[in-house]
């Protein structure tokens, strides 16, 4: 009953937030603000975690390689493979789950118990949508970039270490990133990613919009916009693969 | 002129209001009072529409407030400013965004003309060269007067404050009273004051409303609360010594 509870009152507030904005350029000078906090803000710690991640697959892929038939640039495969189908994509989902879930969370939460949702709302402003639709306009259209870059940093960290560390050479790893190359995967993750980013922000800040109490609470509110973003990433990544790539 | 007929509001088994009833005048400062977990805070939010009631109406100039849809009540609340207890200032914007908030969501005025009016509605609740300041750089008084600013911002037609006087000392208690009932004489405002200051309760209730264990229980000018022989309202108003004392020698 609980969870019925729940979805339904998180589908009717995703409801509220896409109804026709009051002022639209307000909403756009919005949107252009949240880019900036959730997205260029974001862009560093995904550039650092996915070059760090590229360059552990690569390393390891090496080091399980034992069969000398196998050739060496299938590590630069297994590396690129790895960023695009799932590091991009889901575990970038999961970390800007972290960072930038709470952050809505915690942000609408302490706006709800400061009566600053209130205030909007006596002023005729729909606050749903005000506070909310620029955030999931902002992540859909900003996450896919994230996720290329991720793609990008990530198979170019897998090199560095891979030349660095002596366990391919240059040469095998292009071939190996260029090998098989199926289009389709770019598609599969960005399609992801986007949904993720839909979860991540509507999630959050539904956990954020109905807070009561105080600080203990936001925070309280904070930590479950993380967990519940996660379970859900995690479960329509399965479902997502199922539908995109079972034949 | 705002009237609440027969408002009932519970929260799950808990009833908040029972067969409440009231009616405020413009140009008067009308005071809801009573203690802590009375009801007022709740009567207050029940008329602007924060919360919806469970039986009654609520007419604001002979419009029925209960019976519109959101559309409808949107138009109402362009009419509306509201002060509330913890100033509820946008922290993310400086103070002159915060006063120019509404003008932007619902005026095609110029930046220019804007400003103006963010500069006018600064200076008239005494509030100068603070426009890149934030919230937080600001006294507690201090951001009561800025969100009586951006409340006056729209030349509201109603004026709600819910305990403006929480957390500030009495001679910026003082202020902010007589600030209120300025303006409200000035726009011939609806102003309905939430409170359980009794300094404010003697300085500017013109109409005064005792709520006591979720009804209305006593209703009145400052001066009748001397006459009434209402235990609990007395109880209440005069809870201190020196009160009890002050209604002696009245």
């Amino acid at each position: 009953m609980k969870f019925l509870f729940h979805l339904g009152r998180y589908l009717k507030l995703v409801r509220t937030a896409f109804s026709r904005p009051e002022k639209s350029g307000v909403y756009f000078r919005r949107v252009v603000e949240e880019l900036e906090i959730l997205g260029v803000n974001s862009v560093g710690i995904v550039l650092i975690i996915s070059f760090f991640i590229g360059a552990v697959i690569t390393i390891q892929t090496a080091y399980n390689l034992e069969n000398p038939f196998v050739p060496l640039y299938l590590i630069g495969l297994g590396t690129r493979d790895s960023m695009m189908l799932e590091f991009s994509s889901t575990l970038v989902g999961l970390i800007l789950a972290g960072k930038v879930g709470s952050n809505i969370a915690s942000e609408i939460g302490t706006m709800r118990v400061t009566e600053q949702i209130d205030a909007l709302e006596i002023m005729g402003i729909n606050s749903a949508s005000y506070l909310i639709l620029p955030k999931i306009i902002a992540s859909v259209m900003f996450n896919p970039i994230l996720c290329f870059l991720s793609m990008f940093v990530g198979v170019f960290g897998g090199w560095a270490a891979g030349v660095a560390a002596g366990v391919i050479t240059s040469e095998q790893y292009v071939f190996g990133i260029q090998y098989a190359f199926i289009p389709y995967y770019i598609f599969y993750a960005q399609v992801k990613t986007v949904v993720f980013a839909f979860i991540i922000t509507t999630v959050s800040a539904y956990q954020g919009y109905y807070v009561s109490g105080g600080a203990l609470e936001v925070g309280r509110a904070s930590t479950r916009a993380v967990v519940f973003s996660n379970i859900l990433i995690l479960f329509f990544n399965l479902l997502l693969t199922q539908m995109m790539l079972t034949k | 002129m705002i009237e609440g007929r027969n408002i009932y509001k519970s929260f799950g088994d808990k009833a908040v209001l029972e067969d409440v009833s009231v009616s405020f005048e413009p140009g008067m400062t009308n005071l809801i009072i009573g203690q802590s977990g009375s009801g007022k805070t709740v009567l207050l939010k029940s008329l602007v529409g924060l919360h919806e009631i469970d039986k009654g109406s609520i007419f604001y100039n002979d419009r029925n407030f209960t019976e519109m849809q959101r559309k409808q009540r949107k138009l109402i609340r362009q009419e509306i400013g509201m002060v509330f207890q913890g100033g509820a200032l946008f922290t993310s914007l400086n103070i002159e965004q915060n006063v120019m908030f509404p003008l932007n969501m619902f005026t095609t005025m110029t930046t220019e003309e804007k400003r103006e009016r963010v500069n006018f509605c600064l200076k008239r609740v005494n509030l100068e060269n603070v426009n890149r300041l934030f919230p937080s750089e600001l006294s507690g008084g201090m951001q009561k007067r800025v969100s009586i600013a951006r409340a006056i911002a729209l030349n509201p037609k109603y004026l709600f404050c819910d305990e403006p006087n929480s957390g500030l000392d009495p001679v910026t208690a003082i202020v902010i009273d007589s600030l209120i009932r300025e303006i409200t004489i000035e726009y011939n405002m609806v102003t309905v004051v939430n409170t359980h200051d009794m300094n404010s309760v003697m300085e500017i209730g013109d109409k005064v409303v005792f709520i006591y264990r979720g009804k209305k229980w006593w209703q009145g000018s400052r001066d009748d609360i001397f006459d009434s022989d209402n235990k609990e309202l007395n109880d209440f108003v005069f809870a201190s010594p020196l009160s009890k004392k002050i209604k002696k020698i009245k």
